[in-house]
């Protein structure tokens, strides 16, 4: 086999000059053997079961990364949904002792972050969810690596609107206790969530899958912006040809280290989710993609079409590149943690409008986005009806991640520094859709056989 | 003119423990002496090795071999680290593994 001196140097071009990184590898850890009926045995379960396995995930994961030169950003553990095992302890109080055990296990273990603090009530929730969804102000304003989701909805049970009621109060509380609304960016609320997501906010080691399972989340915005910028005449076609092939390679890589991760933990090989994921790097951004692609502001019209477009593209190039790809493949738009997004809003091109638009064609949703901390409770959870009803009805994973931004109006930044970026914050909608939203109930399921 | 682009090596690593050496940067004395006396002297044989101007960088490629070397790769990679700080260079080294896999289906 002979590999000429060109290919060499564009695969070293892409982590030296083009950001290309694994961004995240996620040990997923099923944790319902360790249910125990006694409660300080139970966290002592927990707790010896997680912390071993992630020093083993880091020590692992940094080997890979000296021995094939891609940077491996963030080491990652996600548990079985937290409020499933807690069904017998099903107390406030409890949650935030296990929340606390997590974090801790987390932090010994060298993981930056821990996924799974959750629970899924698409249909109604149990006294144990409800539990949780009351704990979560208080555990997400005391821990600092624990990471919780909801799934709300899918398009088989439809939404569970009680469920999305009570997310505005407990939003709300959760920016409050936390000060700057940084609690809020760590909760992440779904319809149709996968099981095996390897990105925070949002990834949970769910009920289908093994006792362990490696799940890898690539990204290379960089790599993707670059080659598109290099073709600026081509067609559309061409142009979706050229991300293609770009993703394969990028792909490939990313595999690769999976694979090689799980053989060296001794667990089996989950998804490789090649979704584009911007960081607040310099030129790390996906709507610079979109800039490049020719449209002058992200959020212009024009927008969505090329979302679209390079959404479809990384998951073709990503399914011929590995059999084992993920449902978030694509490409995420949080705007928190994109340079151009953020310029985007600040230039006034990107609204909440639009936002929500780009969410019906990109991977998963509404993330990283800041509106008012005194924005009434029923606007918030309309938000994230709204946002959630596109991924119920057409069948796809939607997500909010939104941060109430405690005394701020449209206009000002909060600056979280590192990963999370600057948070610039929004205008909402003045009108209210109180009267609407705290109907509850549930919004049945969409038919599914008259799709057109 | 479709000029065959150099090929840096026929990748047959039976036995050997094989690393792509990547030197990126601008061209100046030294650089080939540097980095091949460090590879030298831990251990590392030199499989293969081409040089060329490349969208206005100069890029070195090496191929080297691990088997015989009882060096660590972190410290092969620390010492590389220098030498590309000192020159103002950008130096990596990948196992073979990463190149094959992206490049050949």
């Amino acid at each position: 086999m002979t590999i000429s001196v060109e290919e060499v140097f564009e695969t070293a071009r892409m982590t030296l000059f083009q950001h290309f990184d694994i961004r995240t590898v996620t040990l997923g850890i099923n944790l319902k053997d360790c249910i125990h009926s006694d409660f300080p045995r139970f966290l002592d379960n927990v707790y010896n079961r997680i912390k071993p396995a992630a020093q083993s995930l880091v020590r692992e994961a940094k080997r890979l990364e000296v021995l094939y030169g891609v940077p491996i950003v963030n080491k990652r553990i996600s548990v079985t949904p937290v409020s499933l095992i807690m069904e017998t302890h099903a107390e406030g109080e409890k949650f935030l002792a296990m929340a606390k055990m997590l974090d801790r296990a987390a932090a010994e273990g060298g993981v930056d972050f821990l996924g799974g603090f959750g629970a899924l009530v698409q249909k109604g929730a149990t006294r144990s969810d409800s539990a949780l969804i009351e704990a979560l102000p208080e555990v997400l304003s005391s821990t600092g690596r624990v990471c919780s989701f909801l799934n709300v909805g899918s398009n088989v049970a439809g939404m569970n609107l009680d469920a999305v009621i009570a997310l505005g109060p407990m939003l709300k509380r959760t920016a409050e206790l936390s000060g700057n609304g940084i609690g809020c960016a760590k909760f992440v609320v779904f319809v149709n969530a996968p099981e095996d997501n390897p990105f925070m906010a949002g990834a949970f080691h769910g009920v289908g899958e093994p006792d362990y399972s490696v799940n890898i989340g690539i990204s290379g915005p960089g790599v993707v912006r670059d080659i598109v910028a290099a073709n600026r005449d081509c067609d559309l076609t061409q142009l979706s040809e050229i991300v293609k092939r770009t993703t394969f390679k990028i792909t490939r890589a990313g595999e690769l280290v999976g694979r090689e991760l799980a053989k060296r933990l001794k667990v089996p090989f989950g998804i490789v989710d090649i979704s584009l994921a911007s960081t607040t790097a310099q030129g790390d951004s996906v709507a610079g993609i979109i800039e490049a692609m020719g449209i002058e502001r992200v959020g212009a019209h024009g927008s969505t079409l090329a979302v679209a477009l390079l959404m479809d593209a990384v998951k073709k190039g990503g399914a011929m590149a590995s059999g084992n790809v993920g449902g978030l493949s694509g490409t995420f738009i949080p705007v928190s943690e994109d340079e151009r997004m953020i310029a985007a809003v600040q230039e006034g091109a990107l609204g909440l409008d639009k936002l929500e638009a780009l969410t019906s064609v990109c991977s998963v949703g509404m993330d990283m986005f800041a509106v008012p901390g005194d924005t009434p409770a029923g606007v918030v959870s309309a938000i994230i009806a709204d946002e959630l009803a596109i991924g119920v009805v057409n069948n796809k994973t939607t997500a909010v991640r939104i941060i109430l931004a405690p005394g701020c109006k449209p206009g000002d930044i909060i600056d979280y520094g590192g990963l999370l970026g600057r948070v610039p914050v929004m205008q909402v909608n003045r009108y209210s859709a109180e009267n609407f939203i705290r109907r509850g109930g549930r919004l049945p399921s969409p038919v599914t056989s008259m799709r057109n | 003119m479709n000029e065959p682009l150099p090929n840096i090596s026929q990748l047959d690593s039976q036995g050997k423990e094989l690393s792509f050496v990547t030197v990126i940067g601008r061209d100046q004395k030294g650089i080939v002496a540097r980095v091949t006396s460090l590879i030298f002297k831990h251990g590392l044989n030199i499989e293969d090795i081409a040089q060329k101007v490349m969208q206005g960088h100069f890029v070195m490629i090496m191929l080297v071999d691990f088997k015989d070397s009882k060096s660590d790769l972190e410290d092969v990679k620390a010492d590389l680290g220098r030498v590309a700080t000192e020159m103002n260079l950008q130096i990596q080294i990948q196992h073979e593994d990463l190149f094959k896999k992206i490049n050949r289906v």
